[in-house]
C-alpha cells in the first residue's frame, strides 16, 4: 500500500480542489496524443488527429480526456486504497483495451506538466513530488492486474 | 528520433525565451529532480543538495549551458556535446533512465515560467530535443 504523509495528502487534495477536470483532462489527453503521437494507436475511432490543432479541437479527445481525469479523481478520493479503486479498470485496460502500461506513465508525466503550467509557483517541488508519487501509484494500480 | 525543421524552430524559440535565466532554471530543475526523484541524489554524494545550495546553482548553470550549446548547434548535437558524451560514458556513467527524469523536471520548470509559450507543439519539440540530447550523452556507454 502507498504511504502518504499528511503533507503529501494536503498537496494533492488542495491542488485537486482547484482543478477544472474537463479542461485539464482534455489538455492532458491532447498533449499525450501530440507529444507522443504513437499513443494515437488507441484512438483510431476518434476521427481527425492529423495535426496538433486537429487534436486540440477534437470533441472526442475533449470528452475522453474529461472521462480519464474524472476517473483519476477517484484516486484522489481514495488515496489509501488506490489499488482496489482501479482493479476493475486495470483488467479492462489489459483484456479489452490492450494498452501497454507504459502509456499510463506517459500520461501521468504529461498531467504533471499541465498542472505545472496552470499552477506555476504554487506547484512547488514538494507539490510536484506528491503528484509524481500519485501518478506513479495510479499507473502501478492500472498495470497491476495485467497478465 | 529526428528533429524536423519545425522542431528546431520551436526549440530555438523557447530557449530564446529562457534567455538569461539559465542559472535560475537550471538550479530549479535540479532542485526539483532531487526532491521528486531522490534516487538521483546518489550521483551527488559530494553535494549539498538542500534547496538553494550554491552547488546546485553552479551545477544547474552548467547543465543549462550545455543544453544551450546543443541548441546553438542543433544540426550537430553529437558534435557539440562530444566531450560531454565522453565524460558521461567514461567517468560519470549516469544510468540512462535519469536523463528522462531531468528532462521531466526541466519541462515542468519551463511550463511554470512560460506556460503560454509551452504550447503542445513546442512541448513535443522540446521533449524530442531533450531525448536527442540524452541519446547523445549515453551513446558511448557501450
Amino acid at each position: 500500500m502507498v504511504h502518504w504523509t499528511a503533507e503529501e495528502k494536503q498537496h494533492i487534495t488542495s491542488l485537486w480542489s482547484k482543478v477544472n477536470v474537463a479542461d485539464c483532462g482534455a489538455e492532458a489527453l491532447a498533449r499525450l496524443l501530440i507529444v507522443y503521437p504513437w499513443t494515437q494507436r488507441f484512438f483510431s475511432s476518434f476521427g481527425n488527429l492529423s495535426s496538433a490543432t486537429a487534436v486540440i479541437g477534437n470533441p472526442q479527445v475533449r470528452a475522453h480526456g474529461k472521462k480519464v481525469l474524472t476517473s483519476f479523481g477517484e484516486a484522489v478520493k481514495n488515496l489509501d486504497s488506490i489499488k482496489a479503486t482501479f482493479a476493475h479498470l486495470s483488467e479492462l485496460h489489459c483484456d479489452k483495451l490492450h494498452v501497454d502500461p507504459e502509456n499510463f506513465r506517459l500520461l501521468g508525466d504529461i498531467l504533471i506538466i499541465v498542472l505545472a503550467s496552470h499552477f506555476a509557483k504554487e506547484f512547488t517541488p514538494e507539490c510536484q513530488a506528491a503528484w509524481q508519487k500519485l501518478v506513479g501509484a495510479v499507473a502501478h494500480a492500472l498495470a497491476r492486474k495485467y497478465h | 528520433m529526428v528533429l524536423s525543421a519545425a522542431d528546431k524552430t520551436n526549440v530555438k524559440g523557447i530557449f530564446s525565451k529562457i534567455g538569461g535565466h539559465g542559472e535560475e532554471y537550471g538550479a530549479e530543475t535540479l532542485d526539483r529532480m532531487f526532491t521528486v526523484y531522490p534516487q538521483t541524489k546518489t550521483y551527488f554524494p559530494h553535494f549539498d543538495v538542500h534547496h538553494g545550495s550554491a552547488q546546485i546553482k553552479a551545477h544547474g548553470k552548467k547543465v543549462v549551458a550545455a543544453l544551450v550549446e546543443a541548441v546553438n548547434h542543433i544540426d550537430d548535437i553529437a558534435g557539440a556535446l562530444s566531450k560531454l558524451s565522453d565524460l558521461h560514458a567514461q567517468k560519470l556513467r549516469v544510468d540512462p533512465v535519469n536523463f528522462k527524469l531531468l528532462g521531466q523536471c526541466f519541462l515542468v520548470v519551463v511550463g511554470i515560467h512560460h506556460p503560454s509559450a509551452l504550447t503542445p507543439e513546442v512541448h513535443a519539440s522540446l521533449d524530442k530535443f531533450l531525448c536527442a540530447v540524452a541519446t547523445v550523452l549515453t551513446a558511448k556507454y557501450r
